[in-house]
């Protein structure tokens, strides 16, 4: 084991914890953003919209992620057109690669999240708020929306530990995220694994800061219910 | 497409390695997962911690990361292990590296899914099989797997979709998987945009079928 | 000792070739056309393979090429996946602290790409890709430490990413750079820029062969193999495969 150069090295691991929790943070927000009306377009069945919001939560969680940055990054700069348009602003520098395809694949899973929480929202709720004289756009915004958010809450959560372990293939991009660091180290003394053990371990404390994080939102948030928090299908059972 | 073409056999080759090292991986993964639930449903402490620990690490490090060190730190251990014993060299080529891994990883998601299995079953049934007369394994057997299998098909089905898109990333070792051809000769082709595509086609149709043949499962065992 | 010694002979001399056909892992990399590339039937081919290849053949070994990239390859050697690296890997006195090499088996000078009429001046505003931990690599951190550097996996995304227009140039060694991308029809508008670059400091002496620290024996069979596939001919029929010059340098 080279402590030594571990410890040395801290400045690109630091450099790397910085891009792995913007990239994560901002995908997640951008995804949220995004899942919020592709998850009403599904639950109403907007027509014309809804096959396409179908089509993007299909395609988005059914294939692997590496892929999709795959098609992101080496497949569409391969189109001149592409290239020659204001939209290679953006694609041609990695950083925005990897924040595009971890926000639409963010957002096709919490998509799916919220419409399970909304559709699981109680009839009595709405009523509620109809009797109260509230229109259906503000039932919709002030009542249904952020009581399904709450009730999401713990899949979100297990959501973001996803997206963070996920942005790990940003890696493969050039960028040089927390793995990038330990494989750089990795790289640059002819290691075989003391970079990748070190990518490990703050992979792990950034993991724990999140769930932390998430415990107290959820004790805040989900306090008042006293229900159990909606099933909804997540990625994968919480862990916990 | 014509760039395409001449390479398909190559390709279908790469997804049948995908495909065997998504099978055996859940097939690891399966098997850990059950050890893993009999160690937190055991009641005893030092099972219990030791799977704690394994779900805890399993949790808190990327998929890809985990590849990348069960292959190079892998080696290291299975070296130093080869000379207790004797052994020159035992290789750990890209496609074991990917499945020991890969079951390591979701054995540690299937130990949550079949504990939740098991604490879904109603309370009394295993006292009411014992009254009857039957033998633990009997009524482990007859009455509390059978149960436990419709409780856990949703969550298996889960880990299985979300397993097969994680071999994607054992391509990052080298190994000549559906991802590691296109991406060998999308980019030497100069074309990455269709093989990229094809791969995206193929996963899509993995995660179609599969998805039907659970629904279908679920649909039986809830009958 | 005796053992030790008479093995050497004999892998030397090639003589007891039937006697000791031991098996051999030999490390190669797949992605730095010509001398290493996939084909349409998913192995690998180039000039590094057929060096490879030859060289077993020279000494009776009994080789399985295993397919590793760039970035794993001396952890790969080191953890024992493999018994040598043929992957045009430099001699460079740093790499030389954790591994031995053979005597180099070609030679030939590093160059900067970009688009056609680029300059040395243009270099301070560009950004330049290399592979990562390549001497590449260590020439642009020592002597343009200034000039922001990007870092691929292999040679292939560099060279995609300079198509695309991600980046202004690449430095690389300058074979691969034209046969791999300026011949091809995507390297159209693109040339070389620069003088031919060697300083050993960086670039080493050469290309050679990678074992690990203390095999002797098996180090000394390839440099002795590399001498008589220069003598035998072999090594021109190779050259001549891929290459209208002798790129084994002076």
């Amino acid at each position: 084991m080279k402590a030594g150069l571990i410890l040395e090295s801290w400045p690109l691991f630091a450099e790397g914890v910085w891009i792995t929790v913007q990239l994560t943070v901002l995908a997640l927000a951008l995804g949220l953003c995004l899942a919020v009306p592709v998850a009403f377009v599904r639950l109403r069945r907007v027509r014309g919209l809804s096959a396409l919001a179908d089509g993007y939560v299909a395609l988005f969680r059914g294939t692997p992620l590496l892929v999709q940055l795959y098609m992101v990054y080496f497949g569409l700069s391969q189109f001149e057109w592409l290239r020659d348009s204001w939209a290679w602003a953006l694609l041609r520098e990695a950083w925005w690669c990897a924040l595009i395809t971890f926000a639409l694949n963010s957002g096709a899973y919490a998509s799916e999240i919220l419409r399970g929480a909304l559709a699981a929202t109680p009839a009595g709720e709405l009523e509620a708020a109809r009797a109260l004289g509230l229109r259906p756009r503000q039932v919709d915004r002030l009542v249904l929306l952020p009581a399904a958010l709450r009730r999401s809450l713990p899949q979100l959560g297990n959501e973001v530990v996803f997206m963070l372990h996920g942005s790990a293939v940003a890696s493969v991009i050039t960028l040089q995220d927390i793995l990038g660091a330990g494989r750089a180290l990795n790289a640059r003394y002819y290691l075989a694994y003391e970079g990748l053990l070190t990518a490990a371990a703050l992979y792990m404390l950034v993991t724990l800061v999140v769930v932390g994080v998430f415990r107290a939102l959820e004790r805040r948030y989900l306090r008042h219910l006293a229900l159990a928090p909606v099933r909804v299908r997540s990625r994968l059972p919480a862990m916990r | 497409m014509n760039e395409l073409l001449p390479f398909l056999p190559l390709l279908l080759r790469g997804a049948a390695v995908t495909l065997a090292l998504a099978l055996l991986g859940l097939a690891l993964a399966t098997a850990l997962g059950a050890l893993g639930a009999v160690g937190r449903l055991s009641g005893r402490r030092l099972p219990a911690a030791a799977v704690r620990g394994y779900t805890a690490l399993v949790r808190g490090v990327p998929d890809l990361v985990m590849v990348l060190l069960v292959y190079f730190g892998g080696q290291r251990l299975l070296n130093d292990l080869g000379a207790l014993v004797g052994l020159d060299r035992i290789p750990l080529p890209p496609f074991w590296a990917g499945v020991l891994s890969i079951g390591f990883i979701y054995g540690a998601y299937l130990t949550e899914t079949f504990r939740g299995a098991y604490r879904a079953l109603p309370a009394g049934q295993a006292d009411a099989a014992r009254a009857l007369g039957l033998g633990r394994g009997a009524t482990l057997r007859l009455v509390l797997l059978p149960q436990m299998l419709r409780h856990a098909l949703p969550g298996y089905a889960n880990v299985w979709m979300v397993l097969v898109k994680s071999t994607a990333v054992v391509s990052v070792i080298g190994l000549g998987d559906l991802v590691g051809v296109a991406n060998d000769v999308g980019k030497s082709q100069r074309a990455p945009f269709l093989f990229f595509g094809f791969v995206l086609l193929v996963y899509l149709g993995i995660t179609w079928v599969s998805g039907r043949l659970f629904a279908a499962a679920e649909r039986r065992a809830a009958r | 000792m005796l053992k030790t010694t008479l093995l050497s002979l004999a892998l030397v001399t090639g003589l007891g070739a039937q006697a000791v056909a031991q098996s051999l892992n030999i490390c190669v990399e797949g992605a730095y056309p010509p001398f290493s590339f996939t084909t349409e039937s998913g192995s690998v081919a180039g000039f590094d393979i057929d060096i490879a290849n030859a060289l077993c053949d020279q000494l009776g070994y009994d080789c399985t090429l295993v397919k590793t990239g760039w970035d794993g390859i001396i952890p790969a050697l080191l953890e024992r996946k493999c018994d040598a690296i043929v992957a045009s890997m430099a001699i460079t006195p740093e790499r030389k602290q954790v591994v031995d090499f053979s005597m180099k088996y070609y030679n030939t000078p590093a160059r900067f790409v970009g688009r056609e009429g680029m300059t040395m001046d243009d270099l301070k505003d560009a950004v330049v890709g290399v592979q990562r931990g390549t001497v590449h690599h260590d020439y642009m951190r020592g002597e343009h430490p200034r000039v922001d550097i990007k870092l691929y996996g292999s040679q292939d995304e560099a060279f995609l990413d300079l198509a695309a227009g991600r980046i202004d140039a690449v430095m690389g060694e300058s074979i691969a750079s034209a046969t791999g991308f300026l011949d091809t029809d995507s390297g159209e508008g693109f040339a070389f820029f620069g003088p031919p670059i060697s300083i050993p400091k960086y670039h080493g002496i050469g290309a050679g062969i990678a074992v690990r620290q203390g095999e002797e024996d098996l180090r000394n069979a390839f440099s002795h193999a590399i001498g008589e596939l220069r003598a035998n001919g072999t090594y021109q029929k190779i050259n001549q495969k891929y290459f209208d010059f002798d790129i084994f340098g002076g």
